[in-house]
């Protein structure tokens, strides 16, 4: 025990005293919550558009005035004539045009029917999308305004609401995610690194040439990550809490057994990847490389499984962070607890001790 | 508490590292492997040390055998790798604690057989490891492979980039370590270092070429030595290799050393010869044999 606790103070000594993995461990965290939260974002805000209205009436006015109103669009001009859109549009400095055909106000009270024309640019399809989901969204509103009094036959009306995230934020979307990928990144990174620094500089030769097991070495190189990492979650939940309003509508203590249950996944994965690399240039690649990609595409943090194809949904389930990522969205968005996460936690317990007693066993107890 | 070598061969890919070598280290000897780089010294303290395995023959370290015991041996051998294979970020207290820590020891347990060696770095206990002068850094990795009272340490090079003042104090501190009852085993490049074993194997590609006490090795060298040195070094080198009489002639210093085919050659017949080729200043004496001819003279 005696050994033990030397070694991990040992360990403490290099983290603290190398500035490069200490920034790596506290400050990428940071800056990632806070680029992921605020600067890639799907939803749009005050984006620029311009109107080009042939008719001028009462209810066009009213349209724009409620488009402008509204804090996802500001009208930045007004155009002539259609010859004036694609001009626009190439200047780039507008995202969508409404059109609104000749005789707006006629049309609609003697024919039931005008019609207004939504020109995006979709050089961006998504933000294209959600631009003309959101204007679409604020005429149709404005047609139940002019239809209040009157009362159409057969009709089916639609009611939507979105639980557990009614204002649609990506953020709620984005903390799990990239709670994720940094407890990930950093436990299985450093990790590695950590180990293969050790063949690299020779000292894993005295280190074999002792008393010490391998169990031994291999726990006393993850014991103070895990602190580390802990420490790097809470961080980011209270970022996540307080930054981006949060919720945690669960039990705190299970997100913090989970979180800590997937710290030990990502560490003795990272364990894994130094038993088979040569030198921390290696294993930095791999963790990259191996572990960054598919835990951003195939964990279902950006792209749903669900819309995968057949292949890669059965690759996605090997992902430790795909149930991960369903386990902190249960307890973080949902509150839900055990009885409901208690197949996703199984999976996490049984891939951790998988990775351990295949790091142990690849554990090399001489050089080669 | 010796060290038992049978047979042992070991090959990387097509490199043969190892050329079935077989030799006993008595207890309580200091033995000297000499050889130049790649001779296959590395390798050899590899296996002894548990860290690699031999593709033939067979091993004992202080009688136990280095594949299956190899968790005995680990426990009571210090070994001290050719590269410096301390922690560069950590104190020269705190790396001493460390594998005093992992051995099951503490510092002061085993102060009084460090000591000679841990005042001279003492100074300097707060520095940390990778800043310290090459000498310093050799002291303090023996201090760390003695730190656990060893029964055989294994010495990779360990004069190598010292500074000759620090080489001599090093084999000053093996001498005295020889007294506690330390099998040492030890390599080096140098031959000057040679003559302070008790026994040495001197290696040259994977091959043992002689095996004895240095003043044995020196006493059997067959033929005689002259010195040889001239105003002109190179012309004096280029002279010598066309010389029908020259069984060897190398540099050694700023002298060259020539043995002749002949038995009974004399100095005045190489003075004669070099006197037709024009040099000057031409000196020529009779010397002592050196382990550096010895080895030179086996590895013809």
């Amino acid at each position: 025990m005696k050994r033990f606790i030397g070694f991990i103070k040992k360990e403490f000594y290099h983290i603290f005293r190398d500035k490069r993995s200490l920034f790596i461990l506290f400050g990428m965290p940071i800056v990632q919550v806070m680029l992921f939260g605020f600067a890639i974002t799907n939803e749009i805000n005050n984006v620029d558009i311009a109107i080009l209205d042939h008719s001028k009436d009462a209810n066009t006015k009213q349209i724009i005035d409620k488009i402008s109103a509204s804090k996802y669009f500001s009208i930045k001009d007004f155009l002539d004539n259609e010859r004036d859109i694609e001009t626009a549009f190439k200047k780039g400095e507008i995202k969508a045009v409404l059109n609104f055909e000749k005789d707006f106000s006629k049309k609609l009270m003697t024919e039931n029917q005008a019609t207004v024309q939504i020109l995006t640019d979709a050089t961006d399809p998504n933000t294209a999308n959600t631009i003309s989901n959101y204007t679409s969204s604020i005429l149709s509103s404005y047609q139940e305004l002019l239809n209040k009094d009157i009362s159409i036959p057969y009709q089916i009306g639609v009611q939507t609401r979105m639980f557990y995230n009614p204002e649609l934020k990506s953020v709620f979307m984005f903390v799990p995610g990239v709670m994720t990928i940094i407890l990930m990144l950093v436990s299985a990174m450093m990790t590695s690194i950590s180990i293969t620094r050790e063949k690299e500089l020779g000292t894993m030769e005295i280190l074999l040439v002792s008393p010490l097991k391998p169990f031994q070495v291999i726990v006393g190189k993850v014991v103070p990550y895990i602190l580390l990492s802990v420490i790097n979650a809470i961080v980011i939940i209270l970022l996540s809490i307080f930054v981006f309003s949060m919720p945690v509508e669960g039990n705190l203590f299970l997100l913090g057994a989970e979180t800590i249950l997937f710290i030990m996944n990502a560490l003795s994965l990272g364990i894994l990847i130094s038993t088979v690399s040569a030198s921390q240039q290696t294993a930095m690649m791999v963790s990259l490389m191996g572990l960054m990609l598919p835990v951003i595409l195939l964990s279902g943090f950006i792209f749903p499984i669900s819309s995968m194809p057949f292949p890669l949904q059965v690759i996605s389930n090997i992902i430790p962070a795909r149930w991960f990522i369903i386990i902190l969205k249960g307890i973080m968005l949902k509150g839900v607890g055990l009885v409901y996460l208690w197949k996703e936690t199984l999976i996490l317990v049984g891939m951790t001790l998988f990775f351990i007693a295949l790091s142990v066993k690849k554990y090399k107890i001489r050089l080669e | 508490m010796g060290i038992s070598v049978k047979h042992i061969s070991k090959s990387y890919d097509k490199v043969r590292a190892l050329d079935d070598i077989s030799f006993e280290v008595k207890p309580g000897e200091l033995f000297g492997l000499i050889g130049p780089d790649g001779a296959g010294k590395t390798t050899l303290f590899r296996i002894l040390t548990t860290l690699l395995i031999a593709d033939k023959g067979e091993a004992t370290v202080a009688g136990y055998d280095v594949v299956n015991d190899y968790k005995a041996i680990r426990n009571l051998v210090g070994y001290m790798p050719g590269r410096f294979s301390l922690y560069q970020d950590l104190t020269v207290e705190e790396n001493l604690n460390f594998f005093a820590t992992i051995f099951g020891t503490t510092i002061e347990e085993n102060y009084d057989l460090i000591k000679d060696i841990y005042v001279q770095i003492e100074p300097f206990k707060n520095r940390r490891a990778g800043k310290l002068s090459g000498g310093m850094k050799q002291k303090l990795a023996l201090s760390c492979a003695l730190i656990h009272k060893p029964k055989v340490l294994f010495l990779d090079e360990p004069t190598t980039g010292v500074d000759p003042v620090s080489r001599k104090e090093f084999w000053e501190i093996l001498k005295r370590l020889q007294q506690k009852d330390i099998t040492i085993l030890v390599s080096t490049p140098y031959m000057d270092e040679a003559a302070l074993c008790d026994r040495i194997a001197l290696m040259t590609g994977g091959q043992i070429l002689q095996l004895s006490a240095p003043e044995a090795i020196i006493a059997s060298f067959p033929k005689k030595i002259f010195k040889v040195r001239t105003a002109e070094t190179y012309r004096l080198i280029q002279d010598l290799k066309v010389f029908t009489q020259t069984h060897s002639a190398y540099p050694f210093g700023e002298y060259m050393h020539f043995t002749s085919m002949e038995s009974d050659f004399k100095a005045e017949d190489l003075i004669r010869y070099l006197k037709g080729k024009k040099h000057k200043n031409i000196e020529v004496l009779e010397t002592e044999p050196t382990i550096e001819d010895s080895f030179m003279e086996l590895s013809k």
